[in-house]
């Protein structure tokens, strides 16, 4: 008979290391990709545009794409999402069509990025006639990426205690007044941190953009919101699966998709940062 | 108050009202999109669109259907025996190989009709697929309709060549069980590593431990799919191929190990979420009674957290299932019934990703892959509704 003692030590071992796992297997997926594309990475890679089939030269029409759909898409969704949230926390609170609406933006939010893809390009692209352009990539990915802002919204209005709210509406001040003098402000850092989230997401995303906005190479940067772009998730996967050279164009890969990760290490970096920041700025209050 | 202000007042107001009803607006025109398209499915023709079948006047088959069709002009079927008909070998011809002998080139359906008669005339086996334009008159020839693609068709057919000429194949049922075996292998490669790195999370790790891997397992979660693909191409697929020496390592299983790295923040959040959503009091009773720390995290804390940890699972079951990128990358994209994990398979998404760009919009094609998000969409709601429904009902309890 084994003792509870000796049970107790083998279980949690085990969970340990499958812990333990997790990290592993994220140093390994990260180790590997900047190993492999540090030696790729340098300054004519981030600011050339790609030669030979995409085996020689840089990335930079991708990372201006994948720019301008990221600027786009938030411009879009950003407002949109943070009023929604507003709306869903401030004036419906916890009545049945607040719940309706949460269901909703809950389910919206779980729809694959394919079927995205698949409504832009019949609705953007098609239906409004706006062709494979940014402004078609944008509201696909604004779509996309809409949910994760009004949850962080409402719940960043969520977290500020009604006291404040009470104590602007005694003051005389409307609800509305409230909202945008009192709430709002303290709520800002939040939604802001959701905001950062947000760009990591869409500059990551590339089933969504596959049929509305994106171009297997262009010859010069977009002019304006109806042009085609090309994109870094995208370039990834067509230089790492098709193409004259796949072989040529693997130091190429390797570099773009450590760009890639660069983005979301630092998106994640600066939003961890936003949100010790706030934590500090509270406590001190 | 001034007008201007309480105008002001009133068009933000009306904008939070307006945005407030975006998602649900999304929802629904998404379903109205989708499903208007992907449905028109079954109103386009068995054979391609502007084209027709037509056999010898005295030709005494009764029908054919798209199956039947395609096999005849791949070389499968070779007599009209086979098909219900009378014995004779069957001639199939293609408008095209009129233009290919080095003949005139003239296309004009006026000089064209007259040829296509006189061959069908003197050719009784003859079945020809012709462009609408160039079909004969019905005194030589019998128009063969094979009628509109059927949703059994769609649902049980075993082939998918939406390429096939004279009548293309939607049978999905190898995508839909390709999505299906690679989602639920990735799923079980996934639970014992995401509930294990839940439970230690919440449980054993110190608070140092966890200010640091909770950050880990987030940064795991923002990681893009095409990066894990590309990752699971150079390396994963490479090494699978060795282990299992195939030929090939673009594979099921590829696919599924990809996919589970990929669930597992999904499944550790919520699990973690779940087993501290048990209240202290229990815990703390358990102990109290004399039972060990182990004893209490088998006993009380996962029954308690049942519901979430079943609600982590089929939320990473929808992820799985819904992946594109990935799984487009690492499983080798063959169409075919899978059989074993070590196969290449191709799953829903990864078709749509893989064909939309080539599909003529409204063709038939085209809403085949439309009806395929129809069904990616239905599930991944269903889905997420569960899973809310799970987490909702365990919530009251917890409290």
């Amino acid at each position: 008979m084994i003792s509870r003692k000796t049970k107790q030590r083998v279980a949690f071992t085990t969970f340990r290391l499958l812990g333990l796992a997790v990290v592993a297997i994220l140093g390994w997926i990260l180790g590997f990709i900047i190993y492999r594309g540090a030696g790729a990475i340098n300054w004519e890679f981030l600011t050339t545009f790609p030669r030979k089939g995409m085996t020689d030269g840089g990335i930079l029409p991708a990372i201006v794409g994948t720019l301008y759909l990221v600027l786009g898409s938030l411009a879009i969704a950003f407002p949109v999402g943070v009023m929604s949230g507003i709306y869903m926390r401030e004036y419906l609170g916890d009545r049945w069509l607040a719940r309706v609406i949460r269901v909703m933006t809950n389910n919206l939010g779980g729809i694959p990025s394919i079927v995205f893809g698949l409504f832009g390009m019949a609705l953007f692209v098609r239906a409004f006639g706006f062709g494979d352009s940014i402004l078609a990539g944008s509201c696909t990915l604004a779509l996309l990426v809409l949910p994760l802002i009004i949850r962080s919204t409402e719940e960043a209005l969520r977290a500020i205690p009604d006291d404040h709210r009470a104590g602007s509406r005694a003051l005389g001040a409307g609800k509305l007044e409230t909202i945008l003098r009192v709430t709002l402000p303290v709520a800002m850092p939040n939604i802001i941190t959701g905001l950062i989230l947000s760009v990591g997401r869409v500059s990551g995303e590339t089933a969504p953009i596959l049929f509305t906005a994106v171009a297997y190479s262009m010859p010069k940067l977009p002019s304006g919101i109806l042009d085609q772009v090309m994109a870094l998730p995208y370039h990834l996967y067509v230089i790492a699966t098709s193409g004259t050279d796949i072989a040529g164009a693997r130091p190429k890969a390797y570099g773009t998709a450590l760009v890639l990760v660069i983005i979301v290490l630092a998106v994640n970096l600066l939003a961890t940062a936003t949100r010790a920041c706030i934590g500090k700025k509270t406590k001190r209050d | 108050m001034k007008w201007t202000r309480r105008l002001a007042k009133h068009t933000i107001e009306g904008l939070f009202t307006l945005s407030g009803g975006v998602t649900s607006l999304v929802v629904f025109l998404i379903i109205a999109f989708l499903f208007r398209e992907g449905f028109g499915l079954f109103r386009s023709p068995a054979v391609e669109r502007g084209y027709g079948l037509c056999v010898h006047a005295e030709n005494a088959v009764p029908t054919l259907d798209a199956g039947q069709v395609k096999r005849i002009f791949d070389g499968e079927i070779t007599d009209w025996k086979e098909v219900g008909g009378r014995p004779g070998a069957i001639v199939p011809f293609r408008v095209d190989d009129l233009f290919t002998g080095g003949g005139a080139m003239d296309d004009d359906p006026a000089s064209v009709i007259p040829r296509v008669e006189a061959l069908i005339a003197r050719t009784p086996g003859i079945i020809a697929f012709l462009h609408a334009d160039y079909l004969p008159g019905t005194k030589i020839a019998r128009h063969l309709s094979l009628g509109n693609i059927t949703p059994s068709d769609f649902f049980t057919g075993r082939e998918w060549q939406p390429a096939a000429s004279p009548s293309p194949r939607f049978g999905a049922l190898p995508l839909i069980l390709g999505t299906l075996l690679v989602s639920l292998a990735a799923i079980l490669l996934a639970l014992p590593l995401g509930i294990g790195a839940a439970i230690y999370l919440s449980e054993l790790a110190g608070a140092r431990m966890r200010a640091w891997m909770k950050p880990t397992i987030e940064l795991l979660a923002g990681i893009p799919s095409v990066v894990y693909g590309f990752f699971g191409l150079v390396v994963l697929a490479p090494l699978i191929q060795k282990t299992f020496d195939l030929p090939v390592g673009e594979s099921a299983l590829t696919g599924s190990l990809v996919l589970a790295i990929m669930a597992l923040p999904t499944i550790i959040t919520l699990a973690e979420d779940a087993t501290r959503g048990v209240p202290r009091a229990q815990r703390e009773a358990s102990l109290a009674l004399g039972a060990t720390r182990w004893q209490t995290i088998c006993r009380v804390v996962l029954p308690g957290a049942s519901s979430g940890i079943a609600a982590a699972t089929v939320l990473g079951i929808g992820r799985a299932v819904g992946e594109t990128m990935a799984v487009l990358m690492v499983t080798g994209n063959a169409a075919v019934l899978p059989r074993s994990l070590l196969e290449p398979v191709r799953t829903i998404p990864a078709t749509i990703a893989a064909e939309l760009g080539e599909a003529p919009a409204g063709g038939a094609h085209y809403r085949a892959l439309f009806l395929l998000g129809c069904i990616l969409f239905a599930v991944t709601m269903a889905i997420n509704l569960t899973a809310e429904l799970m987490t909702a009902r365990s919530r009251p309890k917890n409290i």
